[in-house]
């Protein structure tokens, strides 16, 4: 009987202090030291938010670096809606999958299109393939420096200067070591759009 | 691997090396000594005495009462979420199996995850619900472990310490403060944590997203931490809010190692006996380090059936290249292979990288990972294992040599060899026929998502995960039906008490016999040579039980992949 009492007040007692003290605390804590971060990192003009240094979005338009293709689904039926952050996912195609191939040569084909490639110019793996979240922010430089020719074109910039501002934007490793060298999107369009 | 490869992985073992004994020493330090004041407190508030100690039974009895009632107050809060506060977006309740599947997989802490969690939990589930079942799953792991280890510390007595004991100085002294610290460092680097559920946005050209926000920094170190791996995400930590940079990607694999890569140390310190514990630091770390080098050296390789359509997969200055499919660019392939392998291995189930586009080869390292189950393992558990192989390696020895087996003074007899081999059957028996069963019945097959032998290794990945209550999946398998939130579920806590039950009776056994001191006949423990034994008898169990699986799946598919045959 005692024991029973134990097992019940600690379960009490514990979701009081885990499931509900401490993700506080750390919220408490969070807005005081980390506020920016505490609230998702966002990207504000004026008052409306346009998104996250963090989140990836969709960009179609010529004169915008384009992100990877992203298998976020739509959650109200089949098919993909790219870049939802209310549902993250990836495509999970196995590498023997033959949707998998079909889908990624499709992609290369549009990508050299796009980017008035020739047929035999190899595009960067990144470019072809969605990533874990669906929401990757980054594109590898690879990719970036051959988007630069159709996004300078689009904005009659030199592209030359352009392939600079992408190497000068680019980040990581983080502390020279971890991870892999990329370029956030978003951060570079928005670069591109006031200038800086 | 490059140069910058070489350098990330070569740091990321040092730092292992180095917080593996420290942790150990510090873990030595919480379980031995007197109570704190707190926690004589709240022992007092809650009616437990710390001191009382208990036999196996009553530590088992104790053990499930208390996972009882956690699985039920967890299981409520996600049924009822529908009408509990914190709730602005108006999610429905789970489903009753939904709901069933996932306490039962958090409280076991597999942390298999049959719902999206952005899409269809709340903040007050995610806070609540989750937190608490994440906190409690692993925190009974390692209260289960330590009881085991007295079995091996105690001459001649009944008793194996005290559940609530072990579980609230666990608790209060390393996992609740280290927790409360790692959810500082990953919010710095860009974790949110927030009240706000959600928060509409206007991108540049001019479209619409809504970003999903809440408490996500505290259940993020949690996660790893209690080797849990349920994210706050669908993506879990390929989601840059779970892991926005390269720096917490290193941190979530170095905190799921945390409390596991010590044990050995934690143990060899309880036993006296640090060379025993370095031995078994030893066996894990050759498989850890076996697995990810098979892991990094088959995605580097990149997808070969995606080379005539002029793919350019290979690493340089400007790409990291190898298999990209799933993968996040910041993490690139090193940082991806570090962190699965050690997900895989510490049983957390946490992914960055869609575990469904690896290649086979690194499925066949993530498959093993979960026979063995212990290198490191889970919670406690995990390194249970190792001692009940250990116990079965010996006494194999013994068989060869015609000696009458030892293990650190304590003679292994008929019922200790009996109740380890019961622990250890556990796993085929629930793997491979319930994979048999699913492969076989409509139900079974209607959600597998890829062709081909890739298919087959959706339900074997899946069946294996819940058994070795690691909670990663191959994503690509809908997991949310029926069939397979029921007998997951029911899976998920059956490869988590049955093999359990056993080991708290052998320490019982073994508590009560005498330890003998060492003579020049005694078979040592403690060498290169036992390493060895314990790696070949560990490997040799594995392979005579799982390989028909594992040829059916991930080698067929390896060849496959490399005569260029897609299905």
């Amino acid at each position: 009987m005692k024991s029973l009492y134990t097992a019940f007040s600690a379960t009490l007692f514990l979701l009081i202090v885990t499931g509900g003290l401490y993700p506080l605390a750390v919220d408490m804590a969070g807005h005081l030291l980390f506020s920016r971060q505490a609230d998702g990192s966002l990207i504000m003009k004026g008052k409306t938010v346009i998104g996250s240094s963090l989140i990836g979005q969709s960009f179609v338009k010529p004169d915008y670096f384009h992100p990877r293709p992203s298998a976020t689904p739509d959650p109200s039926g089949s098919g993909s809606v790219p870049y939802d952050p209310a549902f993250s996912s990836a495509s999970n195609l196995a590498l023997t999958s033959g949707a998998q191939v079909k889908a990624v040569t499709q992609a290369a084909s549009d990508y050299r299109k796009e980017n008035g490639l020739s047929p035999a110019e190899s595009v960067p793996a990144d470019a072809v393939t969605a990533s874990g979240s669906g929401l990757d922010p980054d594109i590898t430089l690879a990719n970036a420096l051959l988007q630069a020719n159709r996004v300078a074109k689009a904005r009659n910039m030199d592209p030359s200067v352009l392939k600079k501002r992408i190497l000068a934007l680019s980040e990581g490793p983080q502390w020279g070591f971890l991870g892999e060298r990329h370029v956030n999107v978003l951060k570079l369009n928005l670069a591109l759009d006031t200038g800086h | 691997m490059t140069t910058h490869d070489w350098i990330q992985t070569v740091l990321v073992f040092l730092a292992i090396g180095m917080l593996a004994p420290l942790m150990g020493r510090y873990l030595a330090w919480v379980f031995t000594g007197p109570s704190l004041r707190i926690e004589r407190g709240i022992g007092r508030l809650l009616r437990f005495d710390p001191e009382k100690e208990m036999s196996w039974k009553e530590y088992a009895i104790t053990l499930l009462g208390a996972n009882a009632v956690f699985f039920l107050a967890g299981f409520l809060i996600l049924w009822g979420q529908g009408v509990l506060p914190l709730n602005p977006r108006h999610l429905p309740s789970l489903a009753p199996e939904v709901a069933f599947n996932t306490a039962a997989s958090f409280v076991t802490n597999t942390n298999w995850q049959a719902y999206a969690g952005e899409a269809q939990l709340s903040n007050f589930s995610q806070m609540v619900a989750i937190t608490f079942l994440m906190f409690v799953g692993a925190n009974t792991g390692l209260a289960a472990l330590v009881a085991i280890i007295r079995g091996f510390t105690r001459s001649g007595v009944a008793t194996i310490g005290n559940f609530w004991n072990d579980f609230f100085r666990f608790f209060l002294r390393a996992f609740l403060p280290a927790c409360f610290l790692m959810a500082m460092v990953h919010l710095e680097q860009g974790t949110p944590q927030t009240l706000t559920t959600s928060v509409a946005v206007n991108t540049l050209e001019g479209g619409q997203q809504t970003f999903i926000l809440g408490p996500v920094a505290s259940l993020e170190s949690l996660k790893n931490l209690g080797t849990n791996g349920g994210g706050f995400y669908n993506a879990n930590g390929a989601h840059p809010y779970e892991n926005p940079t390269p720096l917490t990607n290193t941190l979530e694999f170095l905190e799921m190692l945390t409390f596991t890569a010590s044990i050995p140390f934690l143990f060899g310190r309880l036993t006296g006996r640090p060379r025993q514990g370095i031995a078994f630091f030893a066996v894990i770390m050759v498989l850890y380090t076996a697995g990810f080098l098979v892991i990094e050296r088959s995605e580097k390789g990149g997808n070969p059936l995606l080379a005539p359509a002029g793919i350019n997969q290979t690493a340089s200055r400007l790409q990291a290249g190898g298999n990209t499919e799933g993968k996040e660019t910041r993490f690139g392939i090193t940082q991806t292979s570090l962190f699965s392998n050690t997900t895989i291995a510490a049983t957390t189930g946490a992914v960055d990288a869609a575990m469904d586009s690896m290649n086979p080869m690194s499925l066949l390292v993530f498959l093993s990972h979960m026979f063995l189950n212990e290198e490191p393992g889970g919670k406690g558990v995990g390194f249970a294992g190792l001692l009940k192989e250990a116990i079965l390696a010996v006494f194999l020895a013994g068989l060869m040599v015609g000696r009458s087996p030892e293990f650190l003074g304590k003679k292994i007899e008929g019922r200790e060899v009996k109740l380890a081999a019961l622990s250890l059957i556990v796993t085929p028996i629930l793997v491979l026929s319930l994979t048999a069963v699913a492969v076989n019945i409509p139900q079974g097959k209607s959600s597998i998502d890829n062709p081909g032998p890739h298919g087959f290794e959706e339900v074997l990945y899946a069946y294996a995960s819940g058994n070795a209550n690691n909670g990663s999946a191959m994503a690509g398998l809908n997991a949310a039906t029926p069939f397979y939130a029921t007998s997951i579920g029911l899976e998920m806590l059956l490869g988590r008490y049955l093999p359990l039950l056993p080991l708290l009776a052998l320490a019982g056994a073994l508590a009560r016999k005498r330890i003998h001191p060492e003579t020049a006949g005694t078979f040592r423990t403690d060498t290169p040579l036992f390493v060895i034994l314990l790696l070949g008898f560990m490997l040799l169990v594995g392979a005579l039980t799982f390989f028909p699986a594992l040829i059916l799946g991930p080698i067929v598919e390896h060849y496959s992949l490399a005569r260029g045959i897609s299905f």
